[in-house]
């Protein structure tokens, strides 16, 4: 029987063969659907608020791996996200690289510096907790944003044109489309490994109780420090993305308050710990603020459904639509379960027994 | 630089400081009786400012009689946050659970005061506030005056109240253990609805006299906040007299840097006088080093 407390994954009994069915369906849908939607819908504005959408769904679930698996709300993404834009912008301009797909090549190298960014933020922040440590990465995130207001490499407000993408103007939207699907998927890979791996239950350990984690032997500092970093990597790859399709890069854009929060709401929209959560939060909330913003633009109509239906959400199910729902399910299994083993009590005993 | 602007930077930055700790201390109270972290606060001072606006350019009242009407309308604000959302933060992940709560509320205010007012900047106006009065040397601006004034008569009572009073003795034992203040008596729910009144209705002042001194529109509010949260955790969590140096020292240090150096750093050396702070000394200033650990 399932146990109506078991969170993790080793916890977890197999799934039945129809469920695992179901869950390789959904799967296989979704894929396909990501793999063929700018060729069915082909309106531009539909594609580009399709490529946000598919940013934030793999930014949010980039930063699920470091704060829904160990607990710490990080509202410091942004960090990473920009330098990721800023290392592309200006290893694009430095190295004379001319734009097109080479341009894309460049996006692990705004990776591999958000992950070196994300060394001595971690090292900093993850000495503090809870409040403490939101409001740190808050802080250094406000370093980051004023510091590229004010150094001379990140060209100041005038900000760093990226290179032009010499793509056809009725498709331009798709090869940046597809190459944040490769990166989605691939995060989700990531996160799917992450949960699974020894790493990964070190990581609850820590979400669960932190000190006791420490006394059985978990060096709590080292995981915390890595998963920050792993996380922080397909951010900054996106980061690079995301203003080469813009074309150009400001500090008010790469280091935004607004984008720190918006990660941490999808992610608790949609339920954070989990796989799907953050992506079903991204889905929603992205192309619904894209969908928002650009019908009633900025009379702040827009804000007040967002804080609502934050609000509503945040109270009605406290963990997120997925594990709300999965709650749930479990629930009304559990009843179905019990009146079936109610019936079965008032039914001979050897009957009983045999049912699984 | 001279040895003067150095010394008006300084007065300067305490005069600002007394607000900001007026502001801080609200929130530092808060969180003291509900371990949660108000992110509306920066929110709460744009609407306090734009509620002075209005009684002032609307209705004719002036600011500082207007004060009478702003702090009650704050302090019902604050109840009915309470009530509506905080107490509704499930125990288990307050901490994450309450800044998002709370940011949803920021961006609801901050959503009908676009609506209302537009995204343009507006400033509040009287005749003293463009005034400077001259003492020892010193260009004092009234109006810096006055909110300095004002956050300590408020800062005074809220330490007469807290240390002084039945009610804040009941405010520090909800503070201290929720099982052992229900246990002696104390209607706990009501003494933390009213103390976050309480922690909102300073805003009411905090925005009269931060929309006096900036222009400001409903997008103010962001700014405001990452300040107070690095002044709040500085003095450390909790503990209001830190909130109080910690506004003072960091508003001092902000100035003094803008004269000393460059306007355009100074609000980094903010955060970054916070970053250092808290590597050697994670709980704050003040912190009790319990909440670290928690």
């Amino acid at each position: 029987m399932i146990h109506p407390g078991a969170r993790t994954a080793a916890a977890r009994p197999p799934g039945t063969l129809l469920r695992r069915g179901l869950l390789g369906g959904v799967i296989a849908v979704g894929l396909v659907v990501l793999g063929i939607f700018p060729l069915v819908v082909t309106d531009p504005t539909a594609t580009s608020i399709a490529f946000f959408t598919v940013v934030f769904m793999g930014a949010v679930s980039a930063w699920n791996i470091f704060s829904g698996y160990s607990g710490y709300l990080a509202l410091g993404h942004a960090v990473f996200f920009g330098s990721g834009g800023y290392a592309v912008a200006l290893a694009a301009r430095d190295w004379h690289v001319s734009g097109g797909w080479a341009v894309f090549g460049l996006l692990p190298f705004g990776g591999l510096i958000a992950a070196a960014v994300a060394i001595p933020f971690g090292l900093i922040a993850l000495r503090t907790r809870r409040h403490t440590f939101v409001v740190v990465t808050i802080a250094i995130f406000f370093i980051f944003q004023l510091a590229a207001f004010n150094l001379g490499f990140t060209g100041g407000t005038s900000g760093i044109q990226l290179p032009f993408a010499p793509f056809s103007p009725t498709t331009y939207n798709n090869p940046f489309y597809y190459v944040a699907a490769i990166i989605l998927v691939l995060t989700v890979i990531l996160s799917w490994a992450v949960r699974r791996s020894r790493f990964g239950l070190q990581l609850l350990s820590i979400r669960d109780d932190e000190d006791r984690a420490r006394g059985l032997g978990v060096h709590t500092r080292r995981v915390k420090l890595a998963a920050f970093m792993i996380s922080a990597f397909p951010v900054g790859m996106l980061g690079g993305l995301y203003f080469y399709f813009i074309g150009q890069i400001f500090p008010q854009y790469a280091y935004d308050p607004l984008f720190d929060v918006s990660l941490a709401l999808m992610g608790f929209l949609g339920g954070i710990g989990t796989i799907s959560g953050p992506l079903l939060g991204a889905l929603v909330l992205e192309s619904l603020q894209q969908y928002f913003t650009q019908k009633f633009s900025a009379n702040g109509l827009y804000l007040i459904i967002y804080g609502v239906l934050f609000l509503a959400v945040i109270l009605i199910l406290p963990g997120g639509v997925v594990p709300g729902v999965a709650g749930l399910v479990r629930r009304w299994r559990v009843r179905t379960q019990r009146q079936s083993a109610e019936a079965a009590d008032a039914a001979p005993r050897g009957v009983a027994g045999a049912i699984p | 630089m001279s040895g003067t602007a150095l010394l008006q930077a300084i007065v300067d930055g305490i005069l600002t400081g007394g607000v900001y700790a007026l502001m801080a201390a609200g929130l530092t109270l808060i969180f003291g009786v509900m371990d949660i972290i108000n992110i509306a606060q920066g929110a709460m001072v744009v609407l306090g400012a734009y509620l002075s606006y209005e009684l002032s350019a609307k209705a004719g009242i002036p600011l500082l009689p207007g004060l009478l009407i702003t702090v009650p309308v704050m302090f019902v604000l604050g109840v009915g946050m309470e009530f509506l959302f905080m107490r509704r933060v499930r125990e288990a992940d307050r901490a994450a659970m309450s800044i998002l709560v709370t940011f949803a509320v920021a961006i609801l205010i901050e959503g009908v005061l676009t609506r209302a007012f537009g995204v343009d900047y507006v400033q509040l106006h009287a005749t003293y506030i463009d005034r400077s009065i001259y003492v020892l040397g010193f260009y004092l601006p009234w109006i810096y005056l006055i909110g300095f004034g004002l956050a300590v008569v408020l800062l005074v009572v809220l330490y007469w109240m807290l240390y002084r009073t039945q009610f804040g003795r009941a405010v520090r034992a909800s503070l201290q253990n929720r099982t052992a203040a229900d246990l002696i008596g104390i209607n706990v729910d009501r003494t933390r609805m009213i103390a976050v009144g309480i922690g909102v209705a300073v805003t009411a002042v905090g925005g009269f006299a931060f929309g006096a001194t900036n222009a400001f529109n409903p997008n103010s509010g962001y700014d405001l906040i990452s300040r107070l949260l690095a002044i709040v955790i500085l003095g450390g969590l909790g503990s209001i007299g830190g909130a109080m140096a910690a506004a003072v020292f960091m508003l001092v240090v902000n100035d003094v840097v803008a004269v000393a150096w460059s306007p355009t750093w100074a609000p980094m050396v903010f955060f970054f006088a916070l970053v250092i702070v808290l590597s050697i000394r994670p709980q704050g200033l003040f912190g009790r080093s319990g909440v670290r650990a928690q």
